[in-house]
């Protein structure tokens, strides 16, 4: 047989990109195949980093510029197998497209999950309804790899602020970088409240790093790529491993199939960017196209096994905003600075809660604080007409508005999941991607019981008003969140999970997944630093540079 | 000159925007070129490379090399999306891969059939009671007088930064950024 790469990783995000860099280094051959556009580093010369990320609203808020573009790659929705085939039909939960996945978009937030994350069935026990499991690996196992994660991207915080996070072996590579006003506000009025507001970890540089700058508070973070490079997830590992001279990026390949022999990947199908189909052979597959793309390509090749796709898991965003008296001026700086814990934990006082909703327990999620607006989104807010020019001067939303977004846990549930769509298509003529997916109660009574306590502490930071809604919910049924995780969850028992405790495919053990489909639960922090720390720990046991357990 | 518009035409959008964001003692969307910035975005393949995607990573305002003017290249499927959502499939196999689209220019064309070929010259209470009964047609013209107001001016809108500047936004400030104490103080 022959095989002209090591591997082949499908998806060049925060997964794929850390796999490249560990296969390349343990000497690999791998070429790694994106759909999207490169916008991120020059393929002739991996050492320069791409000048096509800018602060400019329209580009990446309005034309979809990281992709994908709703038109080419619609997805569609439902919230259950009653609505029929689906309520909506285009943008579905859009993580970006592109050389760097959904790393260039994000704002960098980069926490650790906490050590009860790793065993919610154990620790807090079940739910009906839902299919609460512990993962097959522990917080102590993972802890090495989470360390060499914060190294390897460049990781900014402070070790000895936060009073809920789990043990670490060392600080962080980096102090956190300037607080914005607004945070300074809530974190004093949390601190009234008892909570323990502290310096968010983010994956922007607070000093140089690693040859790239350091981030200059230039207010375009979140939802946009960094114009000088300052984020370091997922450009340091992608730019290691194209200088090793070991890997192959091919921007505008869309990988259609997965080729299995005999209970054996083979290589992949691709469709090149004039539309040709090809064939690329190798010894192993990563997958890392993400929560949403990886179940669809499995499904896409045909693979069989029943809970591909399902236990689907956003985070469910409660939104609490409110106008402060003073200017907060939320688009200087890196979007979140401070966050807190106090909600992931249940105490004496949300159990009481949960048994009288009906519920055995809650947790809520990570807290940010934070207030970011641009200026055509306010105006979209706004009136038109006589009024419309008061209210941009006044401003209430880009200069005043602050508050939380509390990233609540998700409970996997069966019913919520990825499928392929009976009729929608995608450009290339393959299935498009349907979501199916509604709330648990858990979810719905963690947002009203922790909703309030922010608008509390809102308040007594100084806001003359506040609002509060909850994604999926009052905005919109479809989930904004772009945390996406759990549709390859990963066990010990091949029928329950459709990965083993390494990410391998039970059924394709040369199949590798490495990104956050593997997720039994989703905790209540953002999913990135912990896929690349699964990625370091499961890539590097595929490349023997530790051991597989039981040899 | 419009590469989209007829004169006519141009007169009534740029009217209806000026009802939309008015000029008061701050320029407004007639003073920012909104309607330039419309008409560049529907005719955007009048441009070569289409008006788009501005260029990165500096405009040059706050210093570094200025690349926006400088608008990225399509790929095929690029301009695929992107002639679609603009032009509409037309009928084109090659568009229609899910049916039929109606593109933006479409909807122009029946948004001013709507405002009326006399809109430009009705009373300002009359334009407003227009764009008042046409709420769709409104919504979209609003959704991109807000972008020609408050973008970058090389899409063709917020001409001399006035949309900026009157609201007391700096706008794309890399590669100087903001100080660390113009982000922690007050």
């Amino acid at each position: 047989m022959t095989r002209d790469f090591d591997a082949i990783i499908i998806g060049s995000g925060p997964g794929g990109s850390t796999a490249a860099d560990i296969l390349t280094a343990a000497g690999w051959s791998v070429v790694i195949f994106e759909k999207g556009r490169n916008h991120l580093i020059d393929l002739d010369e991996p050492s320069r980093l791409l000048e096509d990320f800018s602060n400019d609203e329209i580009k990446f808020l309005y034309r979809h510029f990281l992709g994908p573009d709703p038109l080419l790659e619609p997805r569609t929705f439902r919230r259950h197998e009653g609505e029929g085939d689906r309520i909506r039909t285009g943008e579905v939960n859009n993580v970006p497209s592109t050389v760097g996945g959904g790393g260039t978009h994000a704002d960098g937030k980069v926490p650790r999950f906490r050590e009860d994350d790793f065993r919610v069935l154990s620790e807090w026990g079940p739910v009906d309804g839902a299919t609460v499991a512990d993962w097959p690996l522990t917080y102590d196992d993972l802890e090495p790899s989470y360390a060499e994660a914060e190294r390897l991207i460049g990781v900014a915080g402070d070790a000895t602020a936060n009073p809920f996070a789990s043990w670490r072996s060392g600080p962080y590579p980096m102090p956190p970088g300037a607080p914005m006003y607004g945070a300074l506000l809530t974190s004093a009025a949390a601190e009234k409240l008892g909570w323990h507001p502290y310096a968010a970890p983010t994956a922007c540089n607070s000093v140089p790093y690693d040859g790239r700058p350091a981030c200059n508070n230039c207010g375009f973070c979140g939802h946009f790529g960094c114009p000088i490079h300052a984020k370091g997830d997922p450009v340091a590992s992608l730019r290691r491993a194209l200088l090793s001279g070991n890997a192959e990026l091919r921007p505008e390949t869309f990988v259609s199939r997965i080729v299995v022999e005999h209970g054996r990947a083979t290589g992949v199908e691709y469709v090149d960017r004039d539309g040709a189909t090809h064939t690329e052979r190798a010894g192993h597959v990563v997958l890392a196209a993400g929560g949403l793309e990886t179940p669809r390509l499995l499904l896409l090749s045909q693979f069989e096994h029943p809970m591909i796709g399902r236990n689907l898991m956003f985070h469910h965003q409660t939104y609490v905003l409110g106008k402060m008296a003073v200017r907060v001026h939320g688009h200087k700086g890196r979007s979140v600075t401070h966050v807190h814990d106090d909600h992931l934990v249940p105490d004496a006082e949300s159990l009481a809660a949960a048994r009288e909703a009906g519920l055995p327990w809650f947790k809520g999620g990570m807290v940010e604080h934070a207030g970011p607006a641009h200026p055509i989104i306010e105006a979209r807010f706004g009136p038109w007409g006589a009024r419309h020019k008061d209210h941009m001067r006044r401003s209430e939303m880009r200069d005043h508005l602050w508050g939380f977004c509390m990233q609540g846990e998700d409970l996997p549930q069966a019913t919520n999941r990825v499928d392929l769509d009976p009729a929608v298509r995608d450009v290339r003529g393959f299935p498009a991607l349907r979501v199916t997916y509604e709330a648990h109660a858990h979810e719905r009574v963690a947002s009203d019981f922790y909703g309030a306590k922010l608008e509390e502490c809102l308040t007594l930071a100084g806001a003359e008003w506040a609002v509060r809604h909850t994604s999926p919910g009052s905005i919109d049924p479809v989930s904004i969140s772009r945390h996406v995780a759990g549709t390859t969850r990963m066990g010990t028992d091949p029928k329950t999970s459709v990965c083993d405790a390494w990410g391998r495919l039970h059924d394709v053990p040369n199949v590798v997944v490495a990104d956050s489909s593997l997720f039994p639960t989703g905790a209540g922090y953002g999913p990135t630093l912990t896929l690349v720390a699964l990625a370091i720990r499961n890539i590097r046991a595929l490349a023997g540079v530790t051991s597989l357990p039981g040899g | 000159m419009a590469v989209f518009f007829t004169d006519d035409e141009y007169r009534v959008i740029e009217a209806a925007c000026a009802r939309l964001i008015p000029t008061d003692d701050d320029p407004g969307a007639t003073e920012a070129g909104v309607a330039d910035y419309i008409d560049s975005f529907l005719g955007a393949f009048a441009f070569d490379p289409p008006r788009i995607w501005a260029g990165g990573g500096f405009s040059g305002r706050f210093g570094g090399t200025p690349r926006f003017a400088a608008f990225h290249r399509l790929t095929a499927l690029d301009e695929l999306a992107w002639r679609t959502r603009i032009e509409g499939s037309l009928g084109l196999p090659e568009r229609e891969w899910n049916g039929p689209v109606v593109g933006l220019q479409e909807r122009y064309r029946d948004g001013l059939r709507l405002l009326g070929a006399d809109f430009a010259d009705a009373a300002p209470d009359e334009q407003d009671r227009r764009l008042g009964e046409h709420k769709d047609f409104t919504a979209l013209l609003y959704q991109h007088a807000c972008e020609g107001m408050y973008g970058a001016p090389e899409y063709g809108g917020n001409k001399g930064l006035v949309g900026w500047a009157y609201i007391g936004y700096q706008g794309d400030v890399q590669p100087r950024g903001y100080s660390d104490d113009e982000v922690s103080q007050p």
